[in-house]
């Protein structure tokens, strides 16, 4: 298959969309992590353990959006579990991060295989269908694209706008990015600073479970183990991608969800002289390389990592 | 009195809008506010004078709310007002604007103005009347500036202007400021005032806290003086001079270090034509040329930010120039590095002790030889010697009168000035032939100001020359011999400071040359 022939292929357009969706999620919710000031390593885990939750939800007969929830639920507990760490006890966001992701996906594994001890191949459950918006979906070209997808996919669309809004247009957003920015001042105001980084953790480690989530009830119908494979990873570099920014994060989403799906299909077409691993490669790669364009000049929140402690200057 | 028409009038006037009476504050055995009792008039800018650690600013956070009084009461505008809540002070119309500034640098004016002025679970923002406000209370008072620019983008006077405005939006009518012109240019300073004038018009009332008699001379009606937690002083400023002033602060009468003029002996530093630029191309210092002579100063003025800090930099070897030559006692350096300008004899007083000065949790004796401790006096084959670190430090901190430190004190516990005796401690001992104190007295009170520049001139008159940064252009005039002034990079030629004076010096701050000087409006 020939490049040019990737780029009007349907199937290729239609792939990045889906391929995009885990990827928005993880980093909005990585994303206001960050804009309150914490850094959110456990991302990985956390996606990891709303992949299981919400896959085990369905197997045992729940619905498919109350899986959703359910791993939002979970996502925001290990969230908590974090800021009780990073946020209250002030210890080093990179090592707490780190922790939970160990944590959270090795008790996503162990809470598998407690529950279904016996299985080889991994079981299957009835995913998300995609939903075939009424009308829209009649365009063409763009019908087949961007409107006959999951409705998590259109949830993850809908929630870039509504995180950008509400970060920039309400007095709590404000709040939100001051308290990444100076904590002091927004103490000096009489809002809690922990109880509001907490929130924001909170809320953010939920946006990731339902990214987990979507790999396993909407994508794929099965769980397995390494199933999140560093999207966690990509999303925490993509915040930084995203210069903060919720809109600059659709677009880092999409374009590494290009990379790799274009990954895929030459890797079809040229893999005879070429060795695979090659194009596995290439979308970290070309990651690295729009990083560093797109991040020169990004001002990063000022407290972020900066532990608050009260009546200290 | 035009009051006495309007029986209403009358009773503001006689009214405070702020009453103190008997204000107790203790940490452990120290007592920071001892029954401080004090009234601020509608109208009238108070000026609190204290030296640091007078218990100046303990006063002004119980008044707002930082901490609990032990004992006393605060009444404002009649009522009485609650302990230990800054919404209460907010409510009560008291804003304070602190010394270190609490602002989201990524973060509009805008909504570092409006942070917690509206209702945290709105659903949206006025951005539009609040806008309007900002720019409404700014042209009132000469704030100016644009509600939509970012914080990282502004000068220091600026950024004072947004916490300001911060305050009066949220409707302050008694306002503190905490140290406002620590860190203010000369200019800034004359358009702070303009504003502090502007406010009591409006019928605002401000407390100044300063230790710069000369401003409060300059600003205030009447001036309260705190020492060591009890107000000692409190009257109109028409009954106050500078010199009644210090010694209420000090207790004692303070002399400022005069010195005998002295011929200027070799030439111990000269530049020619040196340019520094930084890594991305930009200039920093543009053909800087100067000369300096054992046993004299050489004041540097300049508006922070127009190439002092290079200029240090280049001096302590911790950058080295692009163009044109540095000599050292008549050596042309080549090698630059902080090592080498050391062993040629350049001793360094850094602009910030805490961060470049001192190494905070290391003891006042490892600071003492921080500079040289691989010499053979503190150093045996690789292993540093614990009793001669131990003797040095006894020796430099008698000699030096560095007080509340032994040999083992975390220098971090020290005040400013003991701090800055352990940096002059460290330099001066080991004789340097050049002297570069960067902003040395900034944050210090009177008493060890005038220490630190009694020991320059000591230096001086030891035959070692020095180099004065400062933005305090009184005390370059007071210091030096010769004045030269820092502008974009560039260095004036030097003057006797016989021909300098404040006008001229500002002007040429912000620019003007000297030619010009005496054309400009």
């Amino acid at each position: 298959m020939d490049i040019l022939e990737i780029f009007v292929s349907l199937g290729f357009w239609a792939a990045l969309v889906r391929m995009a969706t885990p990827l928005i999620f993880g980093t909005l919710g990585e994303l206001i992590c960050e804009r309150a000031g914490v850094l959110n390593l456990g991302i990985e885990g956390i996606m990891t353990m709303g992949a299981m939750v919400a896959w085990m939800w369905v197997y045992q007969g729940g619905d498919l959006w109350t899986a959703v929830l359910v791993a939002a639920v979970f996502g925001a507990l290990f969230g908590l579990l974090h800021s009780g760490f990073s946020v209250y006890l002030g210890v080093s966001q990179h090592v707490t991060g780190i922790g939970i992701t160990l944590l959270a996906s090795a008790l996503s594994y162990f809470a598998f295989r407690m529950l279904l001890p016996d299985v080889t191949t991994p079981p299957k459950i009835d995913p998300f269908k995609p939903y075939p918006i009424p009308g829209l979906s009649e365009l063409p070209f763009l019908g087949e694209v961007l409107f006959t997808q999951s409705p998590l996919t259109y949830l993850a669309f809908f929630l870039v706008p509504v995180v950008g809004y509400g970060l920039y247009r309400t007095p709590l957003g404000l709040a939100l990015r001051m308290v990444g920015e100076n904590p002091m001042a927004v103490e000096a105001q009489g809002i809690d600073v922990h109880r509001l980084r907490t929130a924001a953790v909170m809320l953010g480690s939920a946006f990731m479970a339902v990214g987990g989530a979507f790999l396993t009830i909407s994508v794929f119908d099965a769980f397995y183990i390494g199933m999140i494979n560093g999207r966690g990873w990509i999303c925490v570099a993509l915040v930084i991608f995203a210069s903060w920014r919720p809109g600059k994060a659709l677009l880092g989403a999409l374009l590494f969800a290009a990379f790799e799906a274009l990954q895929i299909r030459v890797q079809q077409s040229a893999s005879a002289f070429i060795p695979y691993q090659f194009f596995l490669m290439m979308p970290y790669v070309l990651s690295i390389l729009a990083m560093i364009v797109m991040s020169r000049r990004a001002a990063y929140p000022k407290a972020l990592l900066v532990p608050f402690r009260k009546g200290e200057r | 009195m035009p009051e006495a028409q309007q029986p209403a009038a009358v009773e503001a006037a006689v009214q405070p809008v702020l009453r103190l009476s008997g204000v107790t504050k203790r940490f452990g055995a120290l007592t920071a506010n001892n029954a401080i009792s004090l009234d601020l008039q509608g109208g009238e800018i108070l000026a609190l004078l204290g030296e640091n650690g007078a218990g100046k600013t303990t006063l002004m956070s119980i008044l707002f709310g930082h901490y609990v009084a032990d004992d006393g009461e605060i009444a404002a505008f009649g009522a009485p007002l609650p302990a230990g809540s800054p919404k209460a002070a907010i409510a009560a119309g008291i804003g304070m604007v602190h010394q270190h500034f609490t602002l989201g640098e990524n973060l509009s004016v805008l909504d570092n103005i409006v942070l917690g002025t509206e209702p945290l679970w709105a659903l949206g923002q006025n951005s539009g009347n609040a806008k309007q406000k900002v720019n409404e209370l700014a042209g009132r008072f000469g704030l100016d500036i644009d509600p939509q620019r970012l914080i990282r983008d502004l000068s220091v006077g600026e950024r004072q202007r947004v916490e300001i405005l911060k305050a009066l939006y949220r409707g302050a009518r008694i306002l503190i400021l905490d140290e406002p012109t620590a860190v203010l240019t000369p200019q800034e300073v004359e358009s702070f005032f303009a504003t502090l004038k502007a406010m009591v018009a409006d019928g605002l009332s401000i407390i100044f806290i300063s230790h710069k008699l000369n401003e409060v001379m300059a600003i205030a009606d009447r001036v309260a003086v705190l020492r060591q937690g009890s107000l000692v002083a409190d009257f109109p400023i028409a009954e106050a001079s500078r010199e009644s002033l210090a010694e209420a602060m000090v207790g004692r009468a303070v002399e400022l270090p005069e010195r005998e003029t002295q011929s200027a002996g070799d030439t111990v530093l000269n530049l020619q034509d040196v340019s520094l630029r930084d890594s991305a191309g930009k200039t920093l210092l543009d053909n800087v040329s100067l000369t300096l002579k054992a046993g004299e100063v050489l004041g540097i003025a300049g508006v922070s930010g127009n190439g002092q800090g290079p200029l240090a930099d280049l001096l302590s070897g911790l950058a080295a120039p692009d163009a044109g030559a540095l000599q050292v006692l008549g050596d042309r350096v080549t090698k630059v590095s902080p090592a080498a300008m050391l062993n040629r004899g350049i001793g360094r007083v850094p602009e910030d002790r805490h961060a470049t000065g001192v190494i905070g949790d290391f003891s006042v004796e490892e600071n003492l030889v921080l500079e040289v401790y691989g010499d053979s006096r503190f150093c045996r084959f690789g292993f540093l010697k614990g009793a001669a670190l131990r003797r040095n430090a006894e020796t430099l901190i008698e000699d030096f009168d560095i007080r509340g430190a032994d040999p083992q004190t975390t220098t971090r516990s020290l005040s400013g000035g003991n701090m800055q005796k352990v940096i002059l401690a460290r330099v001066l001992t080991e004789k340097p032939r050049v002297i570069l104190a960067n902003q040395p007295t900034r944050g210090l009170d009177v008493g060890a100001a005038a220490t630190v520049q009694r020991l320059l001139f000591a230096a001086c008159a030891e035959g070692a020359g020095v180099i004065l940064i400062s933005e305090d252009l009184e005390e370059l005039l007071q210091m030096s011999d010769r004045v030269a002034v820092l502008y974009q990079g560039r260095l004036s030629d030097s003057m006797a400071v016989e021909e300098a004076d404040l006008r001229t010096l500002g002007l040429m701050m912000a620019g003007h040359g000297p030619g010009e000087v005496g054309d400009a409006p």
